[in-house]
């Protein structure tokens, strides 16, 4: 199926690590300004595919891919610049990986690589995502302080902040409630909520309900297939057109 | 069931315990026993009337066989100097640029190769360097305006490729205990390899690099057959108050090869005999010097 108003396309994707195939041809389209929900137990080649999509995978010595990825009807893997393309796709990785830099430094990374260097624009820029990470108020008085010295729910919002400093139009999370409470991974999931308003986030996630809480639609990845995209609700009320989706969605497996 | 240790099992284990225990705090002991055997040997001078640390230090004459003897040092100290430092200069830009390329930019089989490569330079006698320094290098620094081809920047050279492998190979340790998911964040926010390396990596693994610095400077410092051979040891001041400030070309002596070359020909206890060994304890003191200022940069860099 073509949609022509898709963020991002993706057709016949395959990702092989040496001789070991761990994608095995992938099509699926996300829709502008949604929440697209990606589960499935470990080793499905979930995080395999949020690579492919920023193009950090050529970045893993070994790795090989195959196939079509679109953003806004462009083949991304004939765009030139790579380097401008990722900041277009910001990446949330699960912890940890605060940069071992001052909280400040973390998040004016990135615009800083791009040649940013006005002061004042960068305290904004920086206030801003940490405001929009929901991070700000508690760690506005030391700035200075090291990120890897705050805790696992803030060091997760500042990569989350860091992540969205180069203003991207697609936002990908790694299973970033894997290392944090639930208190604060809920304060995270209002952040997203928010944040769909303003660009494309893709939520892979290791709690199934999470995806359903959040997604509008989700795709369901098994050793590095797909079994199942859809309706998150249908998907998630039993009614999935296929048996081993209503399986990991119940708890049977994963 | 008995679910209570065995008398023979904790007697066991205490003793591992301890075992490690000496086996940590010998090597304190041993670094004490060796200053105080070397302070040992020299004190005799150090406490006596016609001597004095000031003029060991400071003076430019040293005649130590001259009846009265002069206990000059400062031409020494500045000789070792001047190649220590030279040699750092050209060690540590190739040595870290070096590590940076094998473990961030070289593809598998080139880094196998360059490891494997560099693991030999590591092997090579220092004898055999300074024979390359008295026969080869001489030959291109005499190209260059020096006589005999002897001189500190034959000697910096020299020690600049002996400590090169010791420093690239520790800072290419370093670089690699740096966690992947920092390279893979820094590449997710968008920045070049060249701008992670320098922004990420090179913090990341700030002591580990301190460290590989220091210990080939440990080297260059005290390398002493290799210097012998390649500076030409005379006494000279390459140091100027008028420019160029630095004679390059010059033949010096060096700490080590002072010792190493006059030790043979003094007489046992005398006078000779003592003041090399308090330059000894000048060489000791220099490299402690140098590791505490390190840790206290390291030290200081963490507590912000």
């Amino acid at each position: 199926m073509v949609n022509d108003s898709a963020k991002i396309r993706v057709e016949n994707l395959k990702a092989w690590y040496g001789q070991r195939e761990v994608v095995h041809g992938i099509s699926f389209d996300v829709h502008p300004n949604e929440i697209f929900g990606i589960i499935g137990p470990a080793q499905s080649g979930k995080t395999t595919l949020l690579k492919t999509l920023n193009r950090t995978l050529e970045f893993t010595s070994g790795s090989r891919m195959q196939g079509l990825v679109e953003m806004d009807g462009q083949d991304v893997y004939n765009i030139k610049d790579v380097y401008g393309y990722r900041r277009r796709v910001g990446m949330v990785a699960p912890l940890p990986v605060g940069l071992p830099l001052s909280i400040y430094d973390n998040v004016a990374f990135a615009p800083r690589s791009f040649g940013l260097k006005d002061k004042d624009t960068l305290d904004e820029l920086v206030q801003k995502c940490l405001e929009q990470a929901a991070l700000w108020d508690e760690v506005k008085d030391r700035l200075d302080s090291l990120g890897t010295k705050l805790s696992g729910g803030q060091q997760q919002r500042l990569t989350i902040a860091r992540a969205l400093s180069h203003q991207p139009e697609v936002l990908c999370l790694d299973e970033f409630s894997i290392a944090i409470d639930p208190v604060t991974t809920m304060k995270i999931e209002d952040v997203l909520m928010e944040l769909r308003e303003s660009m494309t986030i893709i939520l892979v996630t290791n709690l199934i309900q999470q995806a359903r809480r959040l997604a509008k639609r989700t795709m369901f990845l098994l050793n590095g297939d797909l079994v199942e995209e859809g309706d998150t609700e249908k998907m998630f009320s039993g009614d999935a057109a296929n048996p081993k989706t209503n399986e990991f969605v119940s708890g049977a497996f994963g | 069931m008995q679910l209570q240790r065995s008398k023979w099992k904790a007697f066991y284990e205490g003793l591992i315990e301890w075992i490690i225990r000496i086996c940590g705090i010998s090597a304190v002991v041993f670094v004490f026993a060796i200053f105080i055997f070397v302070f040992w040997e020299g004190k005799g001078l150090l406490f006596s009337g016609n001597f004095s640390v000031w003029e060991l230090l400071t003076s430019e004459k040293w005649d130590p066989t001259h009846e009265p003897a002069s206990f000059g040092a400062a031409r020494i100290i500045l000789g070792t100097f001047s190649v220590a430092i030279l040699a750092m200069t050209i060690a540590v830009p190739f040595s870290l640029g070096g590590a940076i390329f094998i473990s961030e930019f070289c593809g598998a089989r080139l880094k196998e190769i360059l490891k494997v490569v560099i693991e030999l330079l590591a092997a090579i006698p220092s004898v055999v360097w300074g024979f390359i320094g008295l026969t080869v290098m001489s030959i291109f620094i005499r190209d260059l305006g020096s006589n005999t081809g002897l001189s500190v920047l034959n000697g910096a050279i020299i020690l600049a490729l002996m400590s090169m492998p010791i420093i690239l190979s520790i800072s290419e340790d370093a670089l690699k205990a740096v966690p992947d998911s920092y390279r893979e964040a820094a590449i997710g926010l968008g920045v070049t390899r060249w701008q992670m390396v320098y922004r990420v990596l090179l913090p990341g693994a700030k002591k580990g690099l301190l460290a590989a610095v220091l210990l080939g400077m440990g080297r260059v410092v005290g390398e002493t057959m290799a210097v012998l051979m390649a500076t030409g040891h005379a006494l000279n001041n390459p140091f100027d108050t008028n420019p160029p400030f630095f004679h390059a070309l010059m033949e010096v002596k060096t700490l080590t090869a002072t010792i190493a070359s006059e030790m043979g020909e003094v007489e046992r206890g005398g006078e000779h005999w003592q003041v090399l060994f308090l330059i000894g304890v000048l060489l000791f003191t220099i490299t402690f010097a140098v590791n505490m200022t390190a840790h206290l940069v390291v030290h200081g860099v963490k507590r912000k």
